[in-house]
């Protein structure tokens, strides 16, 4: 069902947890029923300094969060907002069909952190 | 414990098949193959054997042999028990009344009958997954014309008391079906005395080979064919008969029966030792229809903050094999239809798994499970996010 990059990034998540004051904060998903994702960005100088996800989900979803804060750690904003939902699956090596909504979950909720980023931080 | 052990909890998905069953089995394989409609001595034979299993399980539920229809599994004798009453009822007597908790053989054949102008009504259950017999009783009318509710709960273990639902179903001038899928063998079953006109069950629910079920039909019941060919049992149920299988399954049969009481006693001495190193070890959980009348060897639980299938997956990579009861399926979460039924958060549904212990189950298995549990548990709600973990 899932590849080994799947399982991997399930058993050993890379950036687990929360930031303390984070530059940026996304949040996707539906509390009541379903996944939930929540990353924290630090940003410095336009680069993601440091990232870190907490997931409520399944394995893909889980996953998909751990890589997307691999994708984007020490990469600049405009790096980052290039990210798409296509790109953490294949990331991924690819995800069984009924698992793809996990992926866009986890390119939505990173861009949702830029965005609270961009909107605490507007540029001059 | 080795790396490579190996730890099945899931018996309620389906089973191994017994040495003594494959013993009853293979003659039929290899010496006497016969098809059970040939003329020659391959065939009567074949057909003694098929004649005197269906005897056996017929006297281990308390039924004539004539009453018992051999099928390929328990969804296929789900559906013959439900099309073929209702699609030959007359209009105005021919509702069906359900619950919320069937398995899906029940529930989306009953959706199809809906489909195509059968009225259909579904009986919702209380916390404890237990029918409500008030609401039974209302939603059983004159137009109804079967009524089916299953004996144990596939997801849950949970015990309906089918007796008083036959009573109901029998008041209202409706034929009471159960699907018996999960409690043949383990729950004593006589059907006269409990009222049952109809009953599914499925061989490798009890350490007997897949594809067989058996339908039982009460004398003087005639139900309309779903499939149609030869005239093989009677023509309600088309196809050569898998000889091997069905002797296998009345093999697996008597050995359950024989051993119930004391299988009753050892799986339930499990389970609930199971469920009070849970208790004890892991803060936050729920027991899904715990202090209800349950079958012995089943444990449905709810680990908030923590997907199911992520348990599920933890757990596989450790080797122990359990089930959840949410699907994923075209890109959202379903929670179990049946917890949500029971009036569980779609988010507790979420973070079920379902625990189903039986034949070959160990003491070793059980404490390695609660040992591993808690880290497994704790490790994924680590990594979790925005769950709240009261109301436990």
């Amino acid at each position: 069902m899932y590849s080994e990059k799947v399982m991997e990034h399930f058993m050993h998540p890379r950036n687990v947890g929360e930031l303390e004051n984070p530059d940026g904060i996304g949040k996707q998903g539906n509390p009541v029923c379903g996944d939930v994702m929540e990353l924290t960005i630090q940003v410095k100088d336009d680069i993601i300094k440091d990232i870190r996800f907490k997931t409520f989900g399944c394995c893909a979803a889980i996953a998909t969060s751990s890589m997307v804060t691999e994708l984007v750690k020490g990469k600049s904003l405009e790096e980052a907002e290039r990210i798409s939902r296509q790109t953490v699956a294949e990331s991924l090596d690819g995800l069984p069909p009924a698992k793809m909504h996990c992926s866009n979950l986890a390119a939505d909720a990173l861009h949702d952190a830029i965005r609270d980023y961009r909107e605490k931080h507007p540029k001059s | 414990m080795s790396d490579d052990t190996l730890i099945y909890l899931d018996h309620n998905a389906t089973t191994p098949v017994r040495p003594e069953v494959i013993d009853a089995m293979l003659p039929f394989m290899t010496l006497r193959y016969g098809n059970a409609s040939s003329v020659h001595r391959f065939g009567r034979e074949a057909k003694k054997a098929l004649e005197e299993s269906r005897e056996r399980i017929a006297g281990l539920i308390g039924a004539d042999p004539e009453e018992i229809y051999f099928t390929g599994c328990g969804t296929e004798s789900d559906n013959i028990a439900l099309s073929g009453t209702l699609l030959k009822a007359p209009s105005g007597k021919n509702g069906l009344v359900t619950t919320a908790v069937e398995h899906s053989a029940i529930l989306k054949t009953a959706a199809r009958l809906e489909s195509i102008g059968i009225p259909v009504a579904y009986v919702g259950v209380d916390s404890r997954c237990r029918v409500d017999m008030d609401e039974l009783k209302a939603a059983a009318i004159g137009s109804t014309a079967l009524v089916s509710i299953m004996h144990a709960n596939n997801e849950t273990g949970v015990l309906q008391v089918i007796e008083r639902a036959a009573v109901i179903a029998h008041d209202a001038g409706a034929l009471f079906h159960t699907d018996a899928v999960q409690s043949a063998g383990k729950i004593p079953i006589d059907v006269r005395r409990m009222g049952i006109d109809m009953l599914s069950m499925s061989a490798h629910k009890l350490n007997a080979l897949k594809g067989v079920g058996t339908l039982y039909v009460r004398k003087g019941i005639i139900l309309a064919p779903v499939t149609y060919g030869g005239g093989h049992e009677r023509g309600l149920r088309p196809g050569t008969e898998n000889v091997p299988g069905i002797v296998g399954f009345a093999k697996a049969f008597e050995l359950a029966a024989a051993e119930r009481a004391e299988t009753g006693v050892r799986l339930r001495a499990m389970r609930d030792r199971l469920e009070d190193a849970v208790r004890r070890d892991i803060p936050d959980v729920l027991f899904n229809g715990m202090g209800t009348e349950r079958l012995p060897g089943t444990s449905n639980i709810s680990f908030a903050g923590v997907d199911g299938e992520a348990l599920l997956f933890a757990m596989d990579n450790e080797g122990i094999a359990v089930s959840t009861g949410s699907a994923c399926t075209s890109g959202e979460v379903e929670p179990s239809h049946v917890l949500v039924a029971m009036g569980v958060s779609p988010q507790m549904a979420q973070s079920s798994i379902r625990f189903s212990l039986g034949w070959g189950t160990t003491d070793n298995d059980i404490d390695h499970v609660a040992s591993v549990l808690p880290s497994i548990v704790e490790r994924l709600r680590r990594i979790s996010a925005g769950v709240e973990r009261s109301g436990c």
